[in-house]
Parts: structure tokens; sequence; C-alpha cells
């Protein structure tokens, strides 16, 4: 038995040991994961952001280095915190504070003490680095805008937040995705791919090297670069325009769809959102309830049309048969559409207008018979509305155009469900609706469709789908935005775009007449209520004016619209025909206009109805 | 008949070569090289190689060649040599333990080492060899029994005179080996009584760390009372007074364990009872290395990551894992297969050491065999233990294996004189 103990032992100590080593090696997995968050550190390599021009190759957004102090507490020695201090900027307490904060977090591992300090005190601070010890520059990549305008086109970068994590695991936290505009339309040609990177750490989480030679590394692929359609220096002079006034200019090229100039007034510099005070900068922004410089009034603001909107009523008028070219309409500074019902206008007494005298002299009494014909030639006015509402939607009215940004509205354009479901059945007629025939009542279009049908008119039935992006990298995308033919026929339109010439040439927009070119627009003054302390006010008529030049071939369409800018010819018809100038053109001769518009300001009008005065509108 | 004494010698070493163990031979040195690359892991990098004596694998490549050295001289010695001098080279020993205290050189808090340049030498190694000795000269002797006090008293003194310089430097845990000894003892007709006691002892000690003492008592009364009024039906004159004095004895045990581990231990000591125990889990101060050890060894799964491909090992994650850690590379790189593997050569070393030192008929080598092969396994038990997060912390190598050229040259050295006297047991 004595011979035997230690041997004896010694087998079982050796059994104990192999079930104890089975139990940690093989049965339990934690150990492997333990490890592998251990000793490795997976690390994403990402490829710079890409590059964004405008339609001729001017560099709108680039990246720009930016420099985050950092530090790892436990090698800090102590320093001379004044001349830091000078030198970066930062007040002791918050110094402290961060110092503070960062061994909170952690002693081994680097946290910002000061985040993006300017390219000057960096290249100072290099210099100085080696009398603080612990303390180190890492570089990082920030968005570079080089204009000051376009925001509300190009969009911001943010980091990720919890949301964007759950709804795509590419993102990790901390990193950027673009939020709105171009930036987050165009997120994954921009963004490129990031790489994997595997280093080995040892334990006090030093990189050490390469894990296993690279082996499991995944190169980044390389971000594109974008071209927008957007000419920048249309749209700088657009936003230099309206400053001191509220609304949206959209310019398209008709032949393309191609989306020249997106202004929503007011807007921002883009630079505001990068940066150490984005944040401050952002809250400020979205806390402007009244302006809304985040609104992007050019996609996203419901205006009544008011009436361009008879340029369309027209062209269905012709398309149904229901009235010619030639076809008449009595005026008496007005008419009686239905029994004690009268809708005035602004034609002198007497008036014998055709279609083409209609739409220069913009006749309400005009459209509102031409529309009771259309809503007239089926035997209900369901069929009537509904014909007149499919006609709407081929140009794009009452839904997404489908253009490549996120954000938008649909619009509205009504028809008979609509109405069924306000009145009773059979409870009304087209003396019930006729506001929409002069662009009021229920209708309601967002600019870019204002802008959208304009192009539609220009080219004689079709328009192609707006869009913003050019090419990627070069190559160009024409087959994403489809043509769109509208329903009406091509013939119909000469007759409306010669009444639009001759608003121009002698009707209500003179003003927007430019030498050598033939302007084609119509205004439009449009009345429009608010809810001001739950009350239902009327404000100020809004300016509306569209526009596309030169009348034969052409080069660009565009919607201007000036909130409370009492009629069309005020503010909304000269503001376009500068543009239209300066994109035509490439400059503005009429620089007396242009100094109206630059230095006219609406300001006091988006005052009053705030200011808890009683106050006039239109006056 | 010319020179029939030098014939009969140099036929009885071709007869010793040829009666020399082999396998343990070949067993030696597959885990001397397996330890090699090892620690040429653990501090790999770019010029590493074993031909630079300034880093680990160099110095320890160097004492592996020593070790051959002096392992030839000791084959080619006379067996009769090493029990003639045990007690010199035991004084010697002595000697050169107490010569520390005045001229060794302080590394990480403990004396026990001479330096010479680069080169360190740990006497407390080789004073394995000389104890062993000494014990299998001592007990060897005709007159002495350990069943007799006289005997047990004097053997114990030359046990723990070196233990108790080695305590002094301090080194604990070195000096913790000396209680492989007790085996020999054991072996040699110790009172079994003796091992009650020692897992008693141990028993206790562990029961009074994870239990509040009052259970601990409660246990010991209700146990041993049991025990009388059992033996009190066997056998009617059964005497109360025995059971009493154990219970005293016991109780007085455990309180005085539970005072020295919570008055005397220091936290750091304490600390490495608790983890062990599972009372405490703390997995970045004290409980940090032998954490580490284990995920190093868990993530090894059952092939292992590889030679030189350990991630825990690169990063260093496991303190002191080119010495006493070594069984952490060993389970990371090598995996279960390979850990497994080591875990049985011991095991199998162990036993052939045992079993070859029964079949000696020579006192002296028989118990020398012993005091081997339980010095062997209480440095494997122990290291491995500890690296698998079963044995509370004690720092002690890892035969063969472990970073030390003077752990290495010493049990070098006791193996070869093992394996001498095995080869010379007919020689007598």
């Amino acid at each position: 038995m004595r011979k035997l103990l230690l041997a004896g032992l010694t087998l079982i100590i050796g059994i104990l040991f192999i079930s104890r080593l089975f139990q940690l090696q093989v049965v339990n997995t934690t150990y492997q994961r333990l490890s592998d968050n251990n000793a490795i550190l997976e690390i994403s390599d990402y490829p710079e952001r890409g590059f964004i021009y405008d339609r001729n190759g001017k560099l709108l957004v680039a990246n720009q280095a930016a420099y985050d102090i950092m530090i790892i507490p436990e090698n800090v020695i102590p320093f001379d915190t004044l001349s830091f201090c000078e030198l970066t900027g930062v007040s002791k307490e918050r110094l402290i504070k961060s110092l503070k904060k960062a061994r909170r977090y952690s002693k081994r591992l680097p946290s910002v003490i000061v985040n993006q300090i300017s390219k000057e005190t960096y290249a100072t601070l290099q210099e100085q680095m080696w009398k603080y010890e612990g303390f180190f520059i890492q570089k990082k990549s920030l968005r570079d805008y080089r204009i000051g305008f376009g925001a509300n086109v190009l969009g911001y970068v943010s980091e990720v937040n919890n949301n964007d994590l759950k709804y795509d695991d590419y993102y990790q936290q901390g990193e950027l995705i673009g939020r709105q505009g171009i930036e987050k339309s165009y997120e994954n040609e921009l963004r490129g791919e990031k790489g994997k990177r595997f280093l080995q750490k040892d334990r006090f989480n030093r990189i050490i090297g390469e894990y296993k030679n690279k082996t499991f590394d995944v190169e980044p692929k390389v971000a594109k670069d974008i071209n927008l359609t957007l000419d920048a220096l249309l749209q700088e002079y657009g936003e230099y325009l309206m400053q001191n006034k509220r609304g949206g200019i959209v310019a398209i090229e008709p032949s393309t769809g191609e989306i020249l100039a997106l202004v929503s007034a007011p807007s921002y510099n883009p630079n505001l959102l990068v940066g150490r005070n984005r944040s401050k900068n952002y809250r400020k922004l979205a806390q402007d309830t009244l302006a809304k410089p985040l609104f992007d009034r050019g996609l996203q603001a419901l205006y009544p049309p008011g009436s361009p909107f008879k340029t369309l009523n027209a062209l269905i008028a012709l398309q149904e048969g229901v009235i010619t070219p030639e076809t008449q309409f009595k005026c008496n500074k007005g008419h009686f559409y239905a029994r004690g019902a009268f809708m005035e206008c602004h034609c002198r007494r007497g008036s014998r207008n055709d279609l083409l005298k209609g739409i220069y002299q913009s006749c309400n009494t005009y459209f509102a018979n031409t529309y009771k014909k259309i809503i007239n030639k089926y035997d209900t006015p369901d069929k009537g509305v509904n014909q007149w509402n499919s006609h709407l939607k081929s140009f794009g009215l009452g839904n997404y155009l489908g253009y490549d940004l996120s954000v938008g509205k649909r619009g509205f354009i009504p028809n008979a469900a609509y109405y069924n479901s306000w009145y009773k059945e059979g409870g009304w007629k087209a003396p019930t609706i006729i506001s929409n025939a002069i662009g009021q009542g229920e209708v309601l279009t967002t600019p870019i469709q204002l802008a959208n049908f304009t192009a539609a008119i220009a080219n004689r039935g079709y328009y192609y789908t707006p869009h913003f992006l050019r090419s990627v990298s070069g190559d160009s995308i024409k087959q994403k935005f489809l043509r769109k033919n509208t329903s009406i026929d091509p013939e119909h339109f000469e007759v409306v775009i010669d009444g639009m010439h001759k608003v121009v040439e002698k009707g209500t927009a003179r003003i927007a007449r430019i030498k050598g070119i033939e302007v084609c627009g119509k205004t439009g003054t449009a009345e429009n209520f608010t809810k001001i302390d739950g009350v239902r006010t009327q404000l100020t008529d809004h300016s509306i004016f569209i526009a596309f030049a030169p009348k034969e071939d052409p080069k660009i369409a565009i919607a201007v619209f000036i909130e409370n800018g009492y009629w069309g010819g005020r503010w909304a018809a000269p503001i376009a025909s500068l543009m239209l100038e300066q994109y035509i053109n490439k400059e503005v001769k009429r620089s007396w206009l242009e100094k109206r518009m630059v230095e006219g300001s609406l300001a006091t009008e988006y005052e009053k109805p705030y200011s808890g005065k009683p106050f006039t509108i239109n006056e | 008949m010319k020179n029939p004494i030098r014939g009969n010698r140099l036929q009885s070493m071709n007869k010793s070569l040829y009666r020399l163990d082999w396998i343990t031979i070949i067993l030696y040195l597959a885990l001397v090289s397996f330890g090699l690359m090892n620690i040429y892991s653990t501090n790999f990098n770019e010029n590493s190689s074993i031909f630079n004596f300034k880093i680990p694998v160099g110095k320890q490549f160097l004492f592996f060649m020593v070790s051959l050295f002096v392992g030839v001289l000791i084959l080619i010695t006379k067996a009769k040599f090493f029990e003639r001098f045990a007690s010199i080279f035991y004084l010697l020993t002595i000697l050169s333990l107490v010569g520390l205290f005045l001229f060794g050189k302080n590394i990480s808090g403990a004396t026990s080492w001479y330096s010479f340049g680069s080169i360190g030498l740990q006497p407390s190694e080789f004073a394995k060899v000389a104890t062993a000795l000494a014990v299998a000269k001592y007990l060897s002797e005709i007159q002495v029994n350990v069943k007799k006090l006289k005997s047990l008293l004097q053997v114990g003194l030359i046990i723990a005179l070196p233990m108790i310089l080695i305590i002094l430097q301090p080194d604990p845990g070195t000096a913790l080996v000396f209680g492989a000894f007790f085996f020999v003892l054991f072996r040699e007709g110790l009172n079994s009584i003796f091992l009650l006691l020692l897992f008693g002892l141990i028993f206790f000690f562990i029961l009074t760390l994870v239990t509040p003492i009052p259970f601990v008592f409660a246990s010991i009364i209700t146990l041993l009372i049991a025990l009388y009024f059992f033996s009190k039906k066997l056998n009617k004159k059964a005497s109360l007074l025995p059971y009493l004095a154990l219970i005293v004895v016991s109780c007085s045990y455990v309180y005085s364990v539970d005072y020295i581990f919570n008055n005397i231990f220091e936290q750091r000591h304490r600390d490495r009872f608790n983890i062990i125990l599972g009372k405490e889990v703390d997995t970045q101060g004290i409980g940090y290395n032998i954490n580490q050890s284990k995920i190093a060894i868990g993530s090894g799964g059952w092939e292992g990551k590889g030679f030189l491909q350990g991630t825990q090992t690169k990063g260093r994650f496991v303190p002191e894992q080119h010495t006493d850690y070594i069984f952490s590379t060993i389970g990371e790189e090598w995996g279960f297969y390979g850990s497994a593997a080591v875990i049985l050569v011991f095991c199998f070393l162990i036993i052939r050491i045992l079993y070859r030192a029964e079949n000696l008929k020579n006192n002296f080598a028989r118990i020398y065999g012993h005091g081997l092969a339980a010095i062997l396994f209480l440095h494997f038990f122990i290291n491995i233990g500890m690296s698998l997060g079963l044995v509370p912390t004690i720092g002690i190598p890892l035969p063969f294996i472990s970073y030390g050229g003077s752990s290495l040259l010493g049990f070098s050295c006791l193996l070869f004189i093992f394996l001498n006297l095995d080869a010379n047991r007919l020689n007598e």
C-alpha cells in the first residue's frame, strides 16, 4: 500500500488536471471570446469620404483634417497647465474637468481632452508636445464645405445614433453617417466601404503589431466622388437674392430634369454643422421655429399654387376639347359663377377674352368658366374631377416626384372621393369647387412641383424626374431618372406658351423681361391663412412666379415662391427673371433690379402677425 | 585475465550504459526541448534566437548544454560516490544557503541568488538534490527506523534545516517543496497516523476557510462524540478521554488556522486562497494572473493556436509566463492535445521513476528515487494546478520546462543521479 500512495496520487492528479483542461479548453468556449477581446483589436480602416462637385466641376465639399488632443491618463506627468491653456485656448476649469473625466473613463485608454483644434493651434502645439508627457494628437477627417451656401441640398454628416445602429449593422458607435441632403442620399457612394484591420494588443492595451500578418484584414473600398446637377453660381446667386425673405426657388433644366438650383430661404452656412460647435449651432437652427432654416421650402413647403395653375387648367381643357384657343368668355370685373356667388377679377368691365388674353391677363372669369366646362364634360362631376385629377397627376402633382433627396411632400390634388367625403354624395358641383380653377381651394403644391410642371410645359408635354445627381466618379447615371409623358398632346402647348410669353411681354410680369431672351412666365398671388394662437388668420398673399426661357429650346425652367410677398410681380417675378438672366447670360445687367431684390426685406411682414398688435395685410 | 580490474570496469560501464533507462532520458530531452520552444514563444521577437545568450531562451539553452555536460559527468561517476559524499554535498549546500545572507543578491524581495554577471545561481534548487541525497543516505542506514521518534526527529532536522534557511530568504514556495519528503518517510514506514493527520490538517484548513468557525466546531464535536458512542458499542471499555483530547486539539487547530489566516497572513496571502476557493472574484488585482492564465489556456481549444501564434502569449497578458506560468503558453499554443500530453508525460515519468526505484535492491537508491519522484510530483501538482486555477498561487517552476537555469540544472542533476543509481543496480 505504502508503495502505491505517490503513484496513485500522481494518477489521480493527472486525471484531475486533464479533466480540468477539458473543461477549460473544450467545454467552455467563453475563454476563446475573452482571449479575443483581450488580445485582438479590430479597428476599422476608413476610406476618405467622397468629394462633391457641381455641374461645372467646381468643388463644393471636400474633407479637412481636424486634430484632437488626446491623453492617456496613466502616462501624464504634472505639466504647466497655464501655458497649455494659453496654447489651446481652453479654460483651466474645463481642462481640469476633462482631465478628471478622462481619468474616470480609463487610466490606460486614450480620451479626448480638447477636440478639433485649428490647424494653426496644431502647428504651434506640435512643436511643444514634448513638454506634455502622456498627451498626443490624433488626426481625424471632417467635412470641409468650400462654399457658404447650398446647405439644404448638400446636407450634413453626423455621428450615428442608436436608431441607425439598429437598422444598419454596417455602422458602429462613433462613426459618421450622412444625415441630410446629398450626404444622406448618396451615403453609400460617398462613404465607400470601410476595411478592417486586426491588431495584436498586449496587456497594457498597447498595439504590438499586426495580427497574423494581416491575413484577416479587409481592404477598404475607395469612396466615390459625386458631380451634382447644381450650378454653384446660380445656387449662390439665388440665395443671395433671397436674403431677408422666406420662400423657395427651384430651377430645372427641362431637357434633362437636372436641378440647377434649389434655394430655400432662410438657410444657413453648411460649415456651421461641422466641427467643435456643431451641436450648439444645430440646436440654434432647430429651435428657430418661425424662420425654420432647416426646413427646405423648395421641397417641403405646401402652398396653394395660385394663378400659374391656370396654365394647367388651360391645357386640360384643350386636351378634353371643351375649349379651343378661340373660345371667349365675358368678364365684368368678375362674374357670378353661381347664384349670388361672385368671383372678382381685375379685368375691365365688358372685357371679352380669348385663351391667350385669358392667360396673360390672368382672367379669373375665363378659367372659372373653363374649369366648369372640364368638370361638366362628363355626366357627373365625379367623373369630371377624376379626369382632371389624372391629367394633373401626369404632371407629377399630388405625389412625390421621385427626386434624390430624402425630404419632400406629396402636395394635394383633390378627387371625387375627397369631395364626397367632405360634402354629402352629390352635394357638390363644379361651382362648389370653383377655386381650383385659379389655383386656390384645395390644391396644394410644393415649389419643386411648380418648377417641374413648368419644365413639362417648356418641353411641350413631358418631363424628366428632377434630380441632383449628375455622375458618380465620372459615370453618368441618366437611365435612373426617366422621361415621363404628360397626358396632354404636344400641339396644345403652343397657345399656352404663347400666353405665357405675353405675360412677360405685355401682361402681369413685364418686369421679368430680359433683353435678348424670350421669357415665358406666369405670375401668381395666393391667399393664405395661418393659425395664430388658435385663430385662423389671413396673412399677406404669397408672391409666385413660374417661368422658362428661352421660349424655343428652353434651357431653364424656374419656380419662385416668396411667402407673404404681396403679389407675383412684386418679388417672385423679378427674382426669377434675374435667375434666368444669370443662368443664360452668365451675368446680370439689371443691377438696379438686383439691388432692389437684395436689399428688399420682408422681415417686418413676417413679424407682424406675432407682434401681438392688430395688423393689415396686402397694404 | 591480464588486467581483471580494468576489464571488469569497462565491462560494467558497458553494461550500465546498456541498462541506462533510455526512455526516461528521451522523456527528459523531450520535456526540455519543448520547454525551450515555449520559452522562445513567450519572449518571441525579431532578435529571438537560442544562441542569443542575453535573452531567456538563449540562457536556458546554455544551461541545457551545461546540464547535459553535467549529466554525462554524473553518469560516468561511480554510483557509490553519491552515497559516500551525500553528507558533504548536504553540508556544502547548507553553507551556500547560509552564505546567501552575506553575499546573496536580492531579486524582487527574496535573497535567493548568487550573481555572476548576467547569470545567477539559486542554491535552493541544488538544496533539493543535496537533501534528497542526505535523506536517502540517512534512511538507508541500518540502525535508522522512521517508526522510532529519535530517527524521525533526526531526519526531520535534515529536511527542516534547508527549509528554514529558504523560508528566511524568504522563498516559502521553494521551502514548501521540501514537504515532498513526507512521501519518502511514509514509504519508509512512517506511522499512518501522520498521513491521516496530514489529510486532516489540509481538510480542516480548507473547511475553516470556506465555512464559519462555529459550524466547523459543531461538526467536529458531533463527529467525534458519534465516533465515541460507536466505539463504545464495539468495546464497552472505550474511554472518552482520547476523544475529548481530539476535540480539543482539532478545535484549537481550527481556531489557530482561522486566527493565523485572518490576523497573521497578509492580505495578498489571503487573496490567493480566497480566489481559489471561489470566495472572491477579482480579475484585475491579485486574481489577474490566474484569470489571464485560465483565459490563455481556455482559448487554446482542442488543437491550440499554433507555435508562436498565441495571442495571449504575444500580448504578455500572463505575468511570469516563461517561468511559473509556462503551462499557460503550452495550453494556448498547443491546445488540449499538447497540454494533456505534457501532463501524461509527467505522470508517466513520475510513475516510471517510482516503479524503477521499487525494483532497486539498494535502499539508498530506492529512497533517493522516491525523493526524486516526490519532488517532481509536488512541482508538477502545484505549478500546473496553479496555472489551471486549482491551487493557490505559489511561485515554483515546472520541472524541465520553466525558464530558470538553476532549476533546470538542479532537476537535471536530480534525475541523472537517479539514472546512474538505476543503471548500476547490479554493480553492488
